[in-house]
Parts: structure tokens; sequence; C-alpha cells
């Protein structure tokens, strides 16, 4: 029950938070709720099953263009392109799956790297299609949602707090069920897990698969919200982030991703207001994190303090 | 009889009257005398840092010499610099900051094609001016909206169309082009495939390679044996490796005439080893790097405030080389923008939509110190702005401007009219 309160409790409190936060931050938030989507997915697959993927850009790119592309050329509005977006991640996923899952450890990070690299020169070779590098600005008559203009604040606000909240949710059930608790069989010890009947191969094709489908709302309800599909989504870059905000936050903890995409949001916003080496801070503070909290902050604060954390 | 204590109705009005303007004269005044805020989208880090930093220092110069002359209408001028990290997610988040944050009147500044199409959109949620430095064909082209405006470099699109009659009458007609295979390479291709068709050449060779390639031996050989002209527009640290393999490849033997643009080498001497090659080829320029012989009477002026040496070098650094070629879009929005907001009688925020529409009514921009890489031509219905085009050929490792190209032969037909679109 306290994991229920304490889930609904946060969300309800960032419901609140558009009336209290300024614009720009309420904005901000917005953002961090998207991204914070995208780190969930990644912590299904690498919090809880141990698949350190090094290709997670392709699958968030994959929902972003599965919602931005027909929405560009046939002028869908935000909900069909929205569905399409996570559907689009979800298949990415599992084809992924399919050929990564061969191999596993380093050679599956360096797989995933390979098919995410390969997937952005895909979308910059057929550039009269994708936009190539530049990408393309999404119609503003593909960002209405039942009449609600999602370009502006509030509908926007409320969309990606809805997104989030039925993510977090989802994970929460997800990782107190029976295939979460497997999950993490596979990530403990997966020899052991086998020997006691299970199938790793289609334990982690359905968690991959699962944080494809996560990816690719993510992807999606960037496009809609903000806008803006392009190929720089598919870049290495994006493939890190999801792994330092689920590090920060804590790896194999619900609100983890939630916390380390905030922190990271909030670090970058005011160390670009102390120097110009801003990323020099933002280093130095992984740095001291991974020294002295190897857990994360809610790993850390699981081990320490309150061990019900989900 | 009137006295203090007795005062007639007249004498009250007076006294209020003078008391209101006494009280709301010091507001007037603070009004008047605060400072104009132009958030500058920085590429501080990532790929674009080389040309952030002198767009900074272009920018920092231009805002001396304008407050130095009295600011914008009567008021100072700051600029808040913010690094954009040359990423288009974070492009938009900057352009949110500069905006809604700090309240700057507008935002300026950006030079990568991703960036300003990442931030754009945000930019018009805001309705605030979004004038970009970019040469991207995006503004003319009417992907994005009524708040996005390219005032102070030509585009692309121009600049690639301008070069293909001189290169047709000079170099040779059959043109083989290598090209990086993004849109910026996209755009040489289409674009110059077009104009030398049109001067009765012809594109004989379209080699694409992809970004992440750092060797191109594999792909000389493509290079067809009746090859007159080779069109590169390499970009990034494998330009070193292209131009010292290209010149491996074809040795001391024949080769064709070479044309790139300088973008392959902004911020990179021309003399450094391994471009020998490069010597005697020619190179689009927009602003030539290399004082010119017939240098208009305000370059050195510009020269000096910017701190650039006559050969595009920084007068403390003779190694640190400028954007030449890019960075004078910075100085020359800034004018642009003082002269909409005097022109508009420009006061706050309240005044953003008056402003896009003085910037729109603006057509010619002559030659003068606000304008020192030449005089332009501002199309208010594109949002783009036209200027005149260099070649340069290198001499001795320097670049030796040949030829300038007019502003008529940049000019294409509109293909939008973004003052029929909804502010």
């Amino acid at each position: 029950m306290k994991h229920w309160t304490l889930h609904l409790a946060l969300i309800a409190v960032l419901f609140t938070a558009q009336y209290w936060l300024s614009p720009y931050h309420a904005t901000n938030l917005a953002r961090i709720m998207v991204l914070a989507v995208f780190a969930m997915g990644y912590n299904l697959a690498f919090g809880y099953t141990g698949l350190l993927s090094l290709g997670h850009a392709l699958l968030l790119a994959a929902g972003m263009y599965a919602a931005g592309l027909p929405a560009q050329l046939w002028g869908w509005s935000a909900g069909p392109a929205f569905i399409a977006g996570i559907a689009g991640g979800g298949l990415v996923a599992a084809v992924l799956g399919l050929l990564a899952l061969r191999t596993a450890g380093v050679s599956f990070m360096i797989v995933t790297l390979m098919f995410a690299q390969a997937g952005y020169l895909t979308l910059l070779y057929f550039a009269p299609v994708t936009g190539g590098d530049d990408g393309f600005a999404v119609s503003a008559a593909s960002r209405t949602l039942m009449g609600f203009d999602l370009s502006t604040d509030t509908p926007r606000f409320v969309a990606a707090l809805t997104i989030f909240a039925f993510g977090l949710l989802a994970s929460l059930v997800l990782v107190r069920s029976p295939l979460g608790r497997t999950m993490v069989a596979m990530r403990e010890n997966e020899e052991r897990s086998r020997m006691l009947g299970y199938n790793p191969f289609t334990v982690k094709l359905a968690a991959l698969t699962i944080s494809g489908l996560y990816a690719g709302a993510a992807g999606a309800a960037y496009a809609i919200l903000f806008g803006y599909v392009g190929a720089s989504f598919a870049t290495i870059q994006y493939s890190i982030l999801p792994m330092l905000y689920v590090l920060l936050g804590g790896a194999g903890t619900t609100l983890g991703p939630f916390l380390g995409a905030l922190v990271m949001f909030a670090l970058i916003e005011a160390a670009t207001g102390i120097t110009t080496a801003h990323q020099f801070i933002v280093g130095a503070a992984l740095v001291i994190l991974v020294l002295f909290a190897p857990k994360g902050i809610l790993g850390t604060i699981r081990e320490r303090w309150v061990r019900w954390l989900p | 009889m009137t006295n203090l204590l007795h005062p007639t109705r007249r004498g009250l009005l007076m006294a209020g009257g003078a008391g209101l303007l006494t009280a709301a004269l010091p507001g007037y005044v603070a009004a008047q005398a605060a400072p104009i805020k132009i958030g500058f989208q920085l590429h501080r880090t990532g790929i674009g840092a080389a040309y952030g930093r002198w767009y900074e220092r272009t920018a920092q110069a231009a805002l001396k010499a304008i407050n130095d002359a009295g600011g914008i209408g009567g008021r100072p001028v700051e600029i808040l610099f913010e690094d954009d990290a040359t990423d288009p997610k974070r492009g938009s988040e900057v352009v949110d900051k500069l905006t809604q944050s700090d309240g700057c009147d507008l935002v300026m500044g950006t030079l990568f094609s991703h960036v300003v199409m990442g931030s754009a959109p945000r930019a018009g949620e805001l309705k605030v001016p979004y004038l970009v430095c970019s040469e991207g064909y995006h503004v003319a082209s009417g992907a994005l909206n009524r708040w996005t405006l390219q005032p102070g470099i030509t585009d692309v699109r121009a600049q690639i169309s301008t070069m293909a009659p001189w290169v047709a009458a000079n170099l040779g007609k059959k043109v083989t082009m290598v090209f990086p295979d993004y849109a910026f390479g996209h755009d040489h291709r289409d674009f110059f495939t077009a104009a030398i068709q049109a001067q009765g050449g012809e594109v004989i060779a379209q080699i694409a390679v992809p970004p992440t390639e750092t060797s191109f031996t594999r792909y000389f050989p493509q290079i067809p044996a009746e090859t007159e002209v080779l069109y590169h527009v390499m970009v990034g640290p494998a330009v070193l490796t292209f131009v010292k393999e290209l010149g491996e490849f074809y040795g001391t033997g024949a080769k064709p005439q070479l044309f790139g643009f300088i973008d392959s080498l902004e911020a990179v001497d021309t003399a450094t080893p391994g471009l020998e090659f490069l010597e005697g080829s020619h190179f689009w320029e927009a602003h030539p790097r290399v004082k010119a012989a017939d240098a208009g009477e305000h370059e050195s002026a510009y020269r000096a405030a910017v701190g650039v040496d006559d050969n595009g070098a920084s007068v403390s650094d003779a190694a640190d080389v400028s954007t030449y070629s890019h960075m004078f879009s910075t100085w020359e929005t800034l004018y642009f923008i003082k002269q909409a907001m005097e022109a508009s009688g420009y006061a706050g925020p309240a005044d953003r939509q008056k402003l896009v529409e003085a910037m729109e009514a603006i057509t010619d921009l002559p030659y003068g110190i606000e304008r020192p890489q030449g005089a332009k031509r501002f199309n208010g219905k594109t949002h783009q702005v036209f200027g005149s085009q260099n070649i340069s050929q290198v001499q001795g490792g320097k670049l030796v401007k040949v030829h300038t190209t007019t502003i008529d032969e940049g000019l294409y037909e509109d293909a939008v009219d973004y003052t029929t679109m909804s502010f």
C-alpha cells in the first residue's frame, strides 16, 4: 500500500506544480517528465534485467520518427501519431532484441551500439524523407489532441504528466509482478534462473520490448509536445543520457529515473549560471556520486534507510 | 482671494497634474534607460565550438560599437550568452531560458541548421523574434515560422547558385562532386547540380561520403577521368585527411581543378602542413579571410574591432584562425536589430510583433560599418537576406580573392510568404 501511496503522492505533487512553478520551470518539468519516461524504460532493461544497452537512442528515435513522419507526411493528429510512436519503439526493440540478445555483456553493449549507429546513418541516408540531420518541425495541426493545443503550456504539461504517470504506475506494477521478479532473477543469476525452468531469452526479450515501448512513448511525446524531430536524437549521447539518469537516481528503483533526470537537468541549469565550463561541474558531480553513492541516490537511500522502496 | 488654505479648483488640478507627472517621470526615465536584453544562443561546446568562439567575439565587438554610439534608441544593450552545446534539444531549452527566465527581448546567434530547426518551434510558441546566423535554406524554404528570420547572412542556396557561372566559365563544365552524406552535403548536391546545368555544364558524378568516414582513398577511384572540376565540401576534422589523401591519389600527375567551400577550412590555417595540395585551388568565401586589395573602407575598422589581423587570425595569436566567412553575420544581425527596433519604436516585449513587422519592411541594407561584408537586400516575405559572394584562390598558402558576385546573381523565386502567416 505504501508503494502506491508514495507514487500517487509524487504524481499529485507534480500535478500541482503547474500552479506554483513559473511557466519556464513548468515547461522544463514537462521536458523532464518526458525524459524520465525514456529513463524508466532504460531502467527496466538495465536496472531490473541487467541489460546494459548502448543503443537506446535508436528506440527513442524510432518512437520519434514513427510519430513524426505520419504527422509530417499524412497529417496525422497527435493521438494516432503517439500510438504509432509507442508501437514503433516496441517493434524496433523487439527486432533489436531478437538479434542482439544472442550476445551478452560487453558484446551486447557493442551490438546495440552498432545497431543504433546504423539507425542514425539510415536516418541521414533517407534525408529526403526524414529531413536528415536537420530534421523537421512538426506542424501545428498535428500537435492538437481532442481540441487541446499541445504547443501551449497547460495542455502540454498535463499531457506530459499523463504519460509520465501511466509509465510510472505501469513500471511499479511490472516490477512487482511475476515477470518483474523474473527480470530481476535474470539480472542476479541467469544460469540459476535457467536451471529453475525460465527461458532467459524470452524474459530478456520481453523486458527489452517493454523498454522500447517506453522509449518510443518518450520519443513520440517529444515530437508532439515540443514540435521537433531530428536525427540528433539517434546519436550516441541519447543512449548515454538515460544511463546517467538511471545511475544517478538509482538503478533498479522505480522512482530513480525521474529523480536522476530531475537532478541532472537542475545540475546543468545551475552550472550554466555559474561558469561557462558547466560540463566540468556536471562531470565532477557524477564522479563524486559514483565514488560515494555508487547505487545512485535512491539506491543508497533504500540500502541504508528505506528498505521497502521498490 | 486665494491662499494655501483656500486653493482654487484650477490650482488644485494643476498641482495634482504636476504631482502625477512627477510620480510618473522616474518610471518613464527608468523604462527608457533599462537595457535592451538580447539573448545569444551560442555554440560554446559541441561540434560548432570553433564557430561559437568567434561568434561570441564578433557579437561582443558589435555590442561595444553600438553601445559606444548611444545604444539602441538611446537605451544601452546587453547580450546574454547561453551555451546550446550545438544540440537541438538543448537549443530549444536555451531559447526558453533566455526568453522566460532571463527576460530577453529577442534571441539570436544560432549557426548549425539542426539547432535552428529544433529551436524555432519553441521561439514560435513563445512569440519571440529568433534571428539566426546559420546560412541554412531552412528559413527561406518556408519550413519555419513568422518569428524566425535570417537577416545577417545569405543562405546556402544562393551561395551555391552564384558559384556556378564562374566555375563553368573559368574552371570547367564537367564536375564531380564529393560531399558529406547529410543535409549540408545534400544542399550542395542539389543546388549546384541545377545551377551548373543552367550554365551548360553537368555534374558527371556525385560521390556521397558517410559522415562517420575517416579515410577516403576508396572513394577517389570513383572520380571519372574526364572530370574537369572536383567540387568538394567535406567538413570537420576529416577534411585534413581528405585533402592529404586526395593529394596522394593524384600525386604530381594531371588533376582536375579543385573548387570547395571555405566551410571545410573555417578556423583552419590554409598553410597547415598537409594542405599543400590545395595550392592553386579555389574556394567560396562570403567574406574574404585575407584582407582583399580592394576591400571596402570599413574593413579595417571591423577587423580592429573584432581583433582580427589582415590574415584573418586573432591579433593576439596568429594560430587562432577565425571563422571569417560566417562570423560577420552576428555583427550585421545586431545592427539589423538596432535598425528595426528604432524604426518600430520598440519599448519592450509587448512590441515584439511590431518589431517583426518592422523587420519584414526592411529591404535595402547599404554597405557601411553596419554591414562590413557588403551591401545586402532583405526579403521580408521569405525572411532571408541576400548579399554578394566571393571566390578566392590559394596562392602561396593564402586565400586571395579573385572574384565577387553581384547580389542579383543569388536571387531566386520566393518559396514562402511568411507575412501571410499569423503570429
